[in-house]
């Protein structure tokens, strides 16, 4: 609970107006994309690195918890205050500070909406490529402290690949730089890595220098329909064996496609089990031969349908395929459990098929989806929250669900992160001295445990 | 009493709110305001909260549910479609009933619901004046200058019609037999301040042979008083429309304005419709007739390029909400490039709104001049000599927004352009 004494402190550091109290407010910023709620004692909107360095040395003398928040768009919690406290907006801190055309980085505040730094390198010829599905709404601070992913990373690689550098207030609210403008650089240890997908837990990421490639001269879109999950999986493995990496490779299953079609009627062929949609950039010339390339490989593989975008229009009208999908989904259940599970991409097809006799042991409907290229997928698991014992059942099946990724040498989290919605379940995936090399990482760094609390790790009872 | 008795009726659509934060990205009140109680997700979840009892119709409350422009750009987007606007004007509706209208709502209720007083504007702005503003954020020295129920203080006001559209002309001005029959639904805003874009739709809709049919008296479409929760006005006004549209067989209710027409295919079914179900069906009926005027003239298959060769003028479009979130963004572009002389120059954002939000720039005026003025700049940035729109609300603000940048763009009504000609000859 924090005292009258603290919030007075707290409005003579960031101005009245950058503090709310009202119950309103603090309702507004206890929930994130989990749907789960907390309430915070107070939501604090600081305007620069050296208040918020200051919020967080009050933090530590007077001992109550800062929780940092960027869209608030999280899928496993990592920005609610679980156990009260002061949520940290950092949205005010929403300038572009630099645009390097040099040396191909750009420097940025934490608060700066994804898609708007996208559009602004890309005026200037330049890329971002990370696209988490957030893109629109979510925080680059939100992204790099969650590691976001995205269907383009196939290619590309995660966030944490383009960030360089960064500016941190560290939980006791010293403010330090990690990594820097070079992109070699070998004095100490890697931070800037340590930090990404830290979860708000090791810091208040301020500043973020970013990598930019070269915008790609064109891109080309196909939208290709298997008659089964084998020969769409085949395809990905095929397509990359030989030496083509698309900048993406979503994948849709059946159960996503009956939904996706039942709803929105896209005519996908009824013999359909399995889509792929497959994007390829760069040069002109050398999309159209991948293209052709990709389509001459694939065809053996039980195509049904392969249809290939002629312009933007029509790019546009096959990725709506894919965008219907999470509005689709509710028509199964109301409710449902997003998780995104990884394992190696020619191990798709195994955990797929592992998935449906899950989804038939606990009779819960469970649709899949994802970025096949790098064996990301996201398994929907559909519940309705109102018929009981079916909540516990979910439950049981996602905990199998990540044992089978985790038993194909995967991984239950590739984008989510941990939070609080996956944390018990990290004891499948981390060993105790796993865990304790991390915690001994936090106590070091946050010896009055201020910094997101009870995030990441369970809070021993 | 449980402070949501109106808010149950919307606790299915509430339960549908996942939280994602999708809205954020297409708010132009969260764009103005940058904190979550202005975005539709934040509203949403106080609703859910008021709803479970454990917050108040109280100041706070208040604040937040008045910062929305009801511009439906998040129900656009919204991965579950999510009719957040609805919702906000229910949660207006339980705070009047708890903490009654605000003086320039109830103010506004009176105004709407009272042709005379509408039309002796200035006198009834001198009898109201005193009895404003209750103190809201933002609102410093407001004044009700202009009984219009969109119109505060500050804003540059479109001079009064010396004749009121509505008494301009006879009820029905016959057309050719078999062509369509065509009920005008005409609006406060085209009466009293645009009478031209009334002229203009009888032009426009006179040259294709239809019938035109302007029940004298029709009543403003309650849209002002939805926005401030005063929804038993709207339904007063609701069924004193229905008898006069009901009145003539038509196919057809056509309106040039994007927000009556959006009042009536939209929130009479989906607000007053589930309210009032003794009207339900009759609200459908006029609904599923409702259409804009520009929509209605590009499926009559009107073609500009008839009206001859035109100066060469270099225009630009903007979309407004109520027209856009019903689809209609085509139609109004591709009847302005077939007009000759018309060079359409696009700018950036014509889909954003234009920041008036019905009553929301009369409580935030500041902040509806914020989100006003990207719009203003984009759009003298396209070079274009004049803005065309759909709805003589966002002419209004827009006028009122290019003044204030030293712009002297002009502003006028799509069905404008397209009758140039027309009218010339008339």
């Amino acid at each position: 609970m924090l005292s009258a004494t603290s919030i007075e402190k707290l409005k003579k550091i960031v101005g009245a107006d950058n503090v709310a109290t009202d119950r309103q407010d603090l309702i507004c910023y206890g929930y994130d994309a989990t749907q789960m709620e907390f309430l915070p004692d107070a939501v604090v909107h600081p305007g620069s690195t050296a208040e918020i360095a200051a919020v967080l040395q009050l933090a530590n003398q007077e001992k109550f918890p800062v929780i940092p928040r960027g869209a608030g768009s999280g899928f496993t919690g990592g920005a609610l205050p679980s156990g009260g406290g002061v949520v940290l907006v950092v949205t005010r801190l929403n300038r572009i500070l630099r645009i390097d055309t040099e040396n191909l980085i750009a420097e940025v505040e934490p608060g700066v909406v994804t898609e708007q730094f996208q559009l602004e390198v890309e005026k200037l010829g330049l890329f971002y490529p990370p696209d988490p599905a957030s893109l629109k709404f979510s925080t680059l601070g939100g992204n790099v402290a969650e590691n976001a992913g995205g269907p383009r990373c196939v290619k590309y690689g995660v966030t944490r690949d383009f960030v360089m550098g960064l500016e941190v207030v560290l939980p006791t609210g010293e403010v330090i730089r990690t990594g820097g403008e070079t992109y070699k650089g070998v004095v100490g240890y890697d931070m800037t890595r340590l930090l990404c997908g830290s979860e708000g837990t090791l810091g208040v990421i301020t500043k973020i220098i970013f990598k930019l490639l070269p915008l790609p001269e064109a891109k080309k879109t196909m939208l290709t329909i298997f008659d089964s999950i084998d020969g769409a999986a085949k395809a990905v493995s095929t397509i990359i064996g030989n030496k083509i990496i698309p900048t993406t490779l979503e994948f849709m299953d059946y159960a996503t496609l009956q939904c996706v079609n039942k709803r929105f009627n896209l005519g996908i062929p009824a013999n359909g089990r399995a889509v792929l949609l497959i994007e390829v950039d760069g040069d002109r010339d050398l999309i159209e031969k991948q293209a052709a390339t990709i389509q001459e490989l694939i065809s053996p593989l039980g195509l049904v349908e392969c249809k290939i975008a002629q312009d933007a229009a029509e790019s546009e009208a096959l990725w709506k395929v894919r965008r219907l999908v999470s509005p689709s989904l509710r028509d199964v259940n109301p409710d449902k459990y997003n998780e995104d599970i990884v394992v190696p991409r020619s191990r798709v097809p195994d955990v797929i098929r592992v998935i449906e006799k899950i989804q038939q042991k606990y009779d819960i409907p469970i649709v899949n989806f994802g970025h096949a290229g790098d064996g990301n997928i996201h398994v929907n698991v559909m519940i309705d929250k109102e018929i009981p014992g079916m909540e516990e059942k979910a439950h049981q099946a996602i905990a199998e669900v990540f044992q089978a990724a985790l038993d194909l040498n995967g991984t239950m989290s590739g984008e989510h992160g941990v939070g609080l919605a996956k944390q018990p379940y990290i004891h499948l995936e981390l060993k105790p001295a796993q865990v304790a090399a991390m915690q001994a990482i936090k106590k070091a760094l946050d010896p009055n445990n201020i910094l997101n609390p009870g995030k990441m790790f369970p809070v021993k009872t | 009493m449980n402070n949501s008795e109106a808010l149950k009726r919307v606790e299915q659509e509430l339960k549908k709110c996942v939280k994602c934060g999708a809205c954020r990205a297409n708010c132009p009140a969260f764009a103005a305001f940058g904190k979550e109680p202005a975005v539709a997700r934040g509203k949403i979840a106080l609703a859910q909260h008021l709803l479970k009892g454990d917050i108040e119709l109280d100041d706070a409350t208040y604040a937040a549910m008045s910062k929305c422009l009801l511009c439906g750009s998040c129900v656009e987007k919204c991965p579950n479609n999510v009719p957040t606007d609805e919702i906000v004007m229910v949660a207006r509706e339980a705070l009047a009933r708890r903490r009654g209208l605000t003086t320039f709502h109830a103010a506004v209720g009176q105004v709407i619901k009272n042709r005379s007083l509408m039309k002796f504007g200035a006198a009834a702005g001198r009898i109201l004046g005193p009895l404003f503003f209750r103190k809201v954020p933002e609102t410093s020295g407001l004044r009700l200058r202009f009984p219009l129920p969109f119109i505060g203080g500050k804003r540059h006001i479109p001079p009064l019609a010396k004749k009121p559209f509505l008494e301009r002309h006879p009820e029905v001005i016959p057309g050719e037999p078999g062509k369509p029959r065509i009920v005008f639904f005409v609006g406060c805003m085209t009466n009293f301040c645009y009478p031209q874009i009334g002229e203009a739709a009888l032009a426009l809709f006179g040259h294709l042979g239809c019938t035109v049919i302007i029940p004298k008296k029709q009543q403003c479409c309650g849209l002002p008083g939805m926005s401030g929760g005063d929804l038993d006005t709207v339904r007063e006004l609701a069924e004193k429309n229905l008898v006069e549209l009901e009145r003539y067989e038509a196919d057809y209710i056509m309106s040039a304005c994007a927000t009556c027409s959006g009042a009536l295919h939209k929130f009479y079914p989906n607000l007053i419709g589930k309210r009032h179900p003794e009207l339900a069906a009759r609200l459908k009926a006029i609904a599923e007739k409702t259409v804009d005027a520009a929509e209605l003239l590009h499926k009559l298959g009107l073609n500009p390029a008839e009206s001859g060769a035109g100066r060469e003028v270099k225009i630009t479009y903007h979309d407004p909400c109520h027209l856009r979130t019903r689809g209609i963004t085509k139609q109004p572009r591709e009847l302005l490039l077939s007009t000759p002389g018309v060079e359409l120059a696009e700018m950036e954002g014509a889909d954003r709104c234009c920041g008036l939000g019905g009553t929301f720039n009369v409580y935030h005026y500041e902040s509806s001049m914020q989100i006003n003025a990207a719009k203003s700049a984009a759009i003298i940035r396209t070079g274009a000599e004049a803005l065309a729109t759909g709805c003589p609300g966002c002419m209004m603000q827009l006028a009122d927004g290019l003044k204030q940048h030293g712009s002297s763009v002009k502003v006028i009504h799509t069905l404008e352009v397209l009758a140039r000609k027309l009218l010339q000859r008339h």
